[in-house]
């Protein structure tokens, strides 16, 4: 548990004393939502009909683009090593910086999505389901691209081959992230579809620290 | 299976396996082939375009039966160091790729007479599709380091992550299809399936397996060779061996 909290404050105490990151993540979400009325067209019929699937997927590539974060540094200057050999286990490390990850890009892309939906001719029932969509799926985001965001440490092109890795893997949470609120928008029961977001996510709680800290071991061995 | 870790005793017992799964492939796939283009009936609702099956339907079982293969073979060389399982996960994904795009690419030819269309959004072809991409995944990752041994240990990990993930997607797909549309599709699941096409059916099927050992043979030998050639190299440039003779 103390690695948990320490690794955490760390990680916090990092994101915060280099700012700014975040807010990038933000804006380049915003953007990409931004994109997609005038890609799309600006219909308010069109918008609201694939308003979800425009913010979930904006929110899938905003956390991607934000996972070299977790460890590219860290393995740079080779603090790394240290977390791999310090006595905590690295499996509870990795659920820190997952964690971290998701208070420094998950949490502020949720904060800024009803803006986005309001801006997307969403329903309020659509956004308050969103939002609850959003706060089950993100955390999966975070924890499964932990895993692959280790795979690619060290590897050439690293950021366009973590997109080839992670994408099919998130296609679960986009899936059902989507249709709860489709299906809220429809007004059909859409409990299920967050029943099962939630159980994607304990699943990769429970099973992705133990892929992610084999995953580090093999970086830096 | 830890016998076959040494891979001298793997090459010896590969370059004896070698010919008959050739011999095998080249003959089922042969006989399946004349079975399935000439002797069998067209189908009475499909007509002709039924004969896509046989060249579809045993490549899309390649495709999972390969990526379970991979994963295995990846899971035992993570937990055991096996370097032969490693050279055999190795070996598997391209050609489990190739099955898998061989299945993307009939099945496109078969829907456009059946469903008058090249591409459905059916949950099927959704999650194969997905699997190519897991492959590509795969290969790409093994091939991102320049140090070897590091990118068949990243892509070890990657392919159990994946076996873990096929359920879950094929799942997540299945429910996916039946929100957005409503089964619409004539499958091929009616009436049981006659002898005259289980026979070519399942003779194709017999003959992929036999292609798939002899190309992941091939494969395997080609990597075992290359690595010697290189520690024969590394052996030469720090001049602790002879060099060979000019000829």
């Amino acid at each position: 548990m103390r690695g948990f909290t320490d690794t955490l404050r760390r990680e916090l105490r990092l994101a915060l004393r280099q700012g700014g990151d975040s807010l990038l993540v933000v804006m380049f979400f915003v953007l990409v939502v931004v994109l997609f009325p005038l890609g799309a067209g600006p219909e308010p019929g069109i918008l609201s009909r694939i308003g979800a699937g425009i913010i979930w997927i904006s929110a899938l590539l905003a956390a991607m683009l934000s996972m070299d974060r977790l460890y590219q540094s860290d393995f740079e200057d080779g603090s790394l090593e240290l977390l791999v050999l310090s006595p905590a286990p690295l499996e509870i490390v990795v659920l820190a910086k997952a964690a971290a990850h998701w208070l420094t890009t998950g949490l502020p892309l949720i904060v800024a999505s009803p803006l986005l939906g309001l801006l997307l001719n969403l329903e309020a029932e659509g956004i308050g389901v969103m939002l609850v969509s959003l706060t089950l799926g993100t955390p999966a985001l975070s924890l499964v691209g932990a895993i692959a965001a280790a795979l690619v440490l060290g590897a050439r092109r690293g950021g366009v081959l973590i997109s080839l890795l992670i994408l099919p893997l998130f296609i679960p949470i986009l899936i059902f992230g989507v249709g709860a609120v489709d299906a809220a928008l429809l007004e059909l029961t859409y409990r299920p579809q967050l029943m099962v977001l939630g159980a994607l996510l304990l699943l990769a709680a429970a099973l992705s620290p133990w892929a992610a800290a084999a995953a580090v071991r093999q970086a830096v061995a | 299976m830890h016998r076959f870790a040494n891979p001298t005793r793997f090459v010896r017992l590969a370059g004896r396996v070698q010919p008959w799964a050739a011999a095998l492939a080249l003959l089922c796939l042969g006989a399946g082939l004349y079975f399935a283009l000439f002797s069998s009936p067209p189908d009475y609702q499909q007509g002709e375009t039924v004969r896509i099956m046989y060249v579809h339907v045993p490549a899309a079982w390649m495709a999972m039966f390969c990526y379970v293969v991979m994963a295995a073979a990846s899971a035992s060389s993570l937990i055991w160091r096996h370097r032969v399982a490693d050279l055999a996960a190795k070996a598997t994904a391209p050609v489990g790729a190739a099955f898998t795009l061989l299945a993307l690419v009939t099945g496109s030819l078969w829907g456009k007479p059946m469903w008058g269309t090249w591409w459905v959004w059916d949950a099927r072809l959704t999650s194969v599709l997905i699997l190519f991409f897991l492959y590509l995944g795969y290969i790409a990752l093994q091939n991102a380091f320049d140090d070897p041994a590091r990118g068949a240990r990243a892509a070890a990990i990657l392919a159990v992550v994946g076996v873990i993930n096929v359920p879950i997607i094929k799942f997540s797909v299945d429910w996916w299809n039946t929100l957005h549309q409503p089964a619409s599709l004539t499958r091929l699941d009616g009436p049981a399936i006659h002898s005259s096409m289980l026979t070519p059916l399942l003779l194709m099927a017999l003959g992929y397996t036999a292609l798939y050992v002899w190309l992941a043979i091939i494969r395997m030998r080609a990597e075992l060779a290359e690595t010697k050639i290189r520690a024969i190299r590394y052996r030469q440039a720090s001049g602790t061996a002879p060099a060979p003779q000019e000829s």
